[in-house]
């Protein structure tokens, strides 16, 4: 699904990242740690398109990124949900509008009952029509959770997305990103939470990668 | 439901977004400016659109007017004037392309003397030159140039006075008059699409997030440029209409043009050309549909 092929990565200065290779196989779950700043986002940021790799080959459902155009970009996105670190909510529509813009921008419309149920599930039914700035940190990373399930995406990658909710929500969320890996779907979480990533391993196959030095490895079995 | 509401709801739906369009956020001072603009530039387009018109409309008066009459003057000694009237008249008769030539009698000339030099002017006794005026045939015009050389060669005292002399300049100065107001007209559409551009340059900027959001959960370009198009076309339509109105209200309340009225009370519609400003606001949608979608695209591309 998404391949990396001695990819580098720089914001003009030097390397952030360097000579990272690596295949995300369908199905799989991982989780991608790394101290603060090592380039997670970064990471992140490839796979889904918004960042070019300085060098190496990047190829997303076998078609590579350099040669994808636009509106390729643009498709691939309904193809990779994303939470993003920072959410990225337009503040000026309620809860339930950006959640299913994602159908909006595709001109879908929304089945109400699914929303319903995704923001139920999520906990935010009640909040539908509150606007971004009016949510808590957590309540809008667990929006932008149904934000990025709601087209049915074959990857799902979240930065950070248990960062501002209390551990009880953090095990509700992984519990649907994990029935949503027994659904078949590629899983990536950027965290820091160990604990997170125990409890996880103790439901599916989930991998740890690290990003240390500038580069990725696969960490040992002792996580 | 009163035709005010139905109305209101036109206009509301042509400047409210609706569906996609409210992805992008209103944006007050913009959306003003911009159906100001686009009104301003309306009623000036009604002015300039009314002067190329009156002024090609007294061209074709003028050259029509006056491009069928002439006059040969024959200068010559008292003695030898009746001959040489009758050699002109008889080179005229053969001349293709005029219909009549007929000399002036003594009373028709006193009558064209009469506003300059008052009744009594005793004009049998004065040298005065005798005029023959030609009516050119409506079909086909006469060849002064050759008229004129054919009367230089046979009939000495004898010149053709066409009125091309006098007459072209005025033809050409309502040409050029024409000529500026569509000048005008161009350059009202350039400076509509100059400012309608900026305008959306300066609603997009401020939508930098938005438009981020929207590419990231899978926006198209085109999608994206859309809601901004719209809001852009409809408010440029809304603002021309409004222009429109106002400058075709101010066109019909000019003085209204007499017979006798000189070129400026000339500056207005008539009759079918009053469709021609209805023209207005459709192309200033389009104008702002470009502009918008130009600006918009040329934006998208430094956002991945
Ligand atoms: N747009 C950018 N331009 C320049 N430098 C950037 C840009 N975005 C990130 N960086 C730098 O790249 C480095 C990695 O950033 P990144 O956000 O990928 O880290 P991270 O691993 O996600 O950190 P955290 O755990 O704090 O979220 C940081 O030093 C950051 O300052
Ligand atoms: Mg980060």
């Amino acid at each position: 699904m998404i391949e990396l092929e001695s990819v580098a990565m720089s914001y003009g200065g030097g390397e952030l990242l360097s000579d990272m290779t690596l295949r995300l196989l369908p199905g799989s779950f991982h989780f991608l740690t790394g101290p603060s700043g090592a380039g997670k986002t970064t990471f992140l940021k490839l796979c889904y398109g918004e960042l070019m790799p300085s060098a190496g080959r990047l190829t997303l459902f076998g078609q590579d990124l350099r040669d994808m155009s636009r509106d390729d970009i643009a498709a691939l996105r309904s193809r990779i949900g994303v939470v993003h670190q920072d959410c990225q909510f337009l503040d000026h529509l309620p809860l339930i509008e950006n959640v299913a813009l994602p159908l909006t921008v595709a001109g879908q419309a929304a089945n109400t009952t699914e929303l319903r149920e995704l923001l139920g599930w999520v906990g935010l039914w009640s909040q539908r029509g509150a606007l971004p700035p009016q949510l808590s940190g957590g309540e809008r990373q667990r929006a932008a959770l149904a934000r990025a399930v709601i087209r049915a995406p074959e990857v799902i990658l979240a930065d950070e997305p248990t960062g501002n909710i209390d551990w009880e929500m953090s095990l509700r969320l992984l519990k649907l990103l994990v029935e949503l890996n027994r659904m078949g779907k590629t899983i990536v979480i950027a965290t820091h939470d160990l604990n997170l990533i125990r409890t996880t391993k103790a439901q599916v196959a989930a991998r740890v990668l690290r990003i240390q030095n500038r580069r990725l490895h696969l960490a040992g079995a002792d996580l | 439901m009163s035709g005010g509401g139905r109305i209101r709801r036109l206009l509301g739906g042509l400047s409210r977004p609706q569906g996609a369009a409210r992805v992008v956020p209103p944006s007050g001072s913009t959306a003003h400016l911009t159906v100001l603009t686009a009104g301003a530039m309306a009623f000036l387009a009604v002015f300039a659109l009314a002067l190329s018109l009156a002024s090609g409309r007294l061209a074709d008066r003028w050259s029509e007017a006056l491009a069928r009459t002439a006059t040969v003057r024959i200068s010559a000694p008292e003695a030898q004037l009746e001959a040489q009237t009758r050699a002109v008249l008889a080179i005229l008769d053969t001349t293709p392309g005029i219909e009549t030539a007929r000399a002036l009698d003594a009373a028709e000339m006193r009558g064209a003397l009469e506003p300059w030099f008052g009744p009594d002017l005793p004009i049998e006794t004065l040298p005065l030159p005798q005029l023959v005026e030609i009516i050119e045939s409506p079909e086909r015009p006469f060849d002064a140039e050759g008229l004129r050389l054919r009367l230089a060669a046979e009939v000495p005292g004898a010149v053709l006075d066409d009125h091309t002399r006098w007459r072209r300049p005025l033809v050409e100065a309502a040409g050029r008059i024409r000529l500026l107001g569509l000048m005008a007209l161009g350059l009202i559409g350039a400076a509509m699409a100059g400012l309608i551009t900026l305008a959306a340059q300066a609603a997009l900027a401020a939508n930098g997030q938005v438009i981020r959001v929207l590419r990231l959960v899978g926006a198209r370009d085109t999608f994206i440029a859309r809601a901004f198009v719209r809001r852009f076309t409809s408010r440029g339509f809304v603002g021309a209409l409004v222009g429109t109105a106002c400058g075709m209200g101010a066109v019909a309340a000019l003085p209204a043009a007499d017979a006798a009225g000189g070129f400026l009370t000339g500056l207005g519609f008539a009759g079918l050309h009053w469709l021609w400003p209805l023209a207005i606001p459709p192309l200033a949608a389009i104008v702002a549909y470009i502009a918008t979608r130009q600006a918009a695209l040329r934006m998208l591309k430094g956002i991945r």
